[in-house]
């Protein structure tokens, strides 16, 4: 067994031998009923499709994911057992590739776990079921790429809260990049080009391509690149802050 | 006896405080060393440099001929290392902790099972083995802390106050562990338990205020007291020197 399996397995059951999981999952598979048969309104649109309970996954995760994710590196931090885990022989990207595939793994139990909603569509109607299978894979895509932010942030804090709250926030300002209340603070003073840019880094544009049931080459490009530069990022910071 | 820790004029500080300053020691193969000092001194310190948890400002640090900013990975493989307050994770078993600790360093097959058992008869553990470590007491969580430091076997031992928390008894459990094992590792503990060093180490290292003070075997250091007590020499040794420094670095 290689050290980034048996970290990758330690996390993984870690979050069912506490309640945690339990927790999580009920109130992910409540919340995400509730959008979509009543804000969504599931049957009122009389179409077979799950629209309505994807549309509602981004808003979903910026809470459910940050509260996965923030206990990921702070807890170590806290309780010292950082030391331990940076004194096995194990290199800091795979402990934390370990740590985050754990967490990503949990979440595609808890969207996996929604499978009724399918079961109900499919005995409802004849939705198109490819349309479904994109839009499940490119919302745990993007869950992946909340949990990269989330993962990265609690390697900064000791504090899971501080965690939580400032991982939400930069998750929002992804969610709502293409949206005037981010692009304003940038309009005065940054060229078109960054503009632009920072648009196409909104989480609700790649979301909805993929929704549509095209995984579109970019999109993947676009969260792949996301995941891989906020995990960068996470290990540099477990480098220079570990001992702190 | 091979030289098995070599450590070479190593320097650390953060940010304006020297915490440690030009150490220079080495550990032979069969070795106990006590790594003696006031709190503060710089021990924990030095002790994480050499398991590659700290990187030193300056300085090398080598374990079986491995450098440990070269080759991290083959230093922390040779090394066992019990870190301050035996850091675990509070929510998994004993079981599950000491099989976690073997799957990331790698032992495996019949090996494996082997290992985890006599460690875990050796360290006493057997009865608590099912419960969650955070419901453990101070002295087990130190055993465990212990058993998953020894668990592969290691040639190099690293203690960071070992027998902190525990009863007489386990003191004293701890203590002939720690000479059993010595024959075929090189062990290096720090305490400030003053009769342990004359009871289980080799030699004595002295630090304070991250200088090397004192450098030789117990008899030498009960030597260093006009009185033939140890307590007595580690005063002299620990508080003259940095008094002069106090009043040399005073504007």
């Amino acid at each position: 067994m290689s050290p980034l399996y048996a970290i990758y397995k330690r996390e993984f059951t870690s979050y069912f031998v506490t309640p945690v999981a339990y927790v999580f999952i009920v109130i992910f598979l409540f919340l995400t009923g509730v959008f979509a048969f009543y804000i969504g309104a599931f049957f009122e649109t009389n179409q077979a499709d799950l629209e309505p309970f994807f549309r509602f996954h981004p808003w979903l995760y910026l809470f459910l994911i940050p509260a996965i994710s923030m206990r990921l590196w702070s807890d170590e931090r806290k309780s010292g057992t950082i030391e331990l885990l940076m004194t096995l022989p194990v290199s800091i990207t795979d402990a934390v590739i370990g740590k985050y595939m754990a967490a990503w793994s949990f979440t595609a139990v808890a969207l996996a776990l929604t499978f009724p909603m399918w079961i109900t569509v499919n005995y409802l109607g004849s939705p198109d079921n490819t349309v479904i299978l994109a839009s499940y894979i490119g919302s745990l895509i993007m869950a992946g790429g909340f949990l990269a932010i989330g993962s990265c942030i609690s390697a900064f804090t000791k504090s899971q809260v501080i965690a939580f709250v400032v991982s939400v926030v930069i998750c929002f300002m992804f969610i709502l990049s293409g949206f005037p209340m981010v692009l304003d603070i940038f309009q005065s003073w940054a060229p078109q080009a960054v503009l632009d840019a920072i648009a196409s880094f909104s989480f609700l544009t790649h979301f909805t391509s993929i929704k549509k049931g095209v995984i579109d080459i970019r999109d993947v490009i676009y969260f792949s690149a996301l995941i891989i530069f906020w995990l960068y990022v996470n290990v540099v910071v477990i480098e220079a802050k570990k001992a702190s | 006896m091979p030289v098995t820790i070599k450590v070479k004029s190593l320097n650390k500080s953060f940010g304006p405080i020297n915490a440690v300053r030009g150490i220079s020691f080495e550990v032979n193969h069969g070795e106990v060393l006590g790594f003696l000092g006031p709190n503060g001194a710089g021990k924990s310190t030095t002790m994480k440099m050499i398991t590659g948890f700290l990187e030193p400002t300056s300085g090398t640090v080598e374990v079986n001929g491995f450098d440990v900013l070269d080759n991290p990975i083959e230093v922390k493989r040779s090394v066992g290392y019990l870190p301050e307050g035996a850091p675990a994770y509070g929510e998994m078993t004993v079981k599950s902790f000491l099989n976690f600790i073997a799957d990331v360093r790698q032992l495996t097959g019949s090996y494996r099972q082997k290992r985890i058992d006599e460690v875990v008869d050796i360290i006493n553990i057997k009865h608590v083995i099912d419960q969650s470590i955070e419901t453990l007491s101070k002295g087990f969580k130190r055993r465990v802390g212990i058993a998953q430091a020894i668990l592969h076997d290691p040639s190099v031992l690293i203690l960071d106050e070992p027998t902190d928390g525990l009863d007489p008894n386990q003191k004293h459990e701890v203590r002939n562990l720690i000479t059993e094992m010595s024959e075929d590792k090189a062990i290096v503990i720090s305490t400030h338990i003053l009769e342990e060093v004359d009871a289980v180490c080799s030699r004595a290292i002295i630090i304070s205020s991250g200088v090397l003070m004192f450098d030789g075997t117990p008899t030498e250091l009960i030597a260093k007291s006009v009185r033939n007590d140890i307590d007595h020499a580690f005063r002299i040794i620990t508080t003259t020197p940095a008094n002069e420094k106090r009043e040399t670095s005073a504007p």
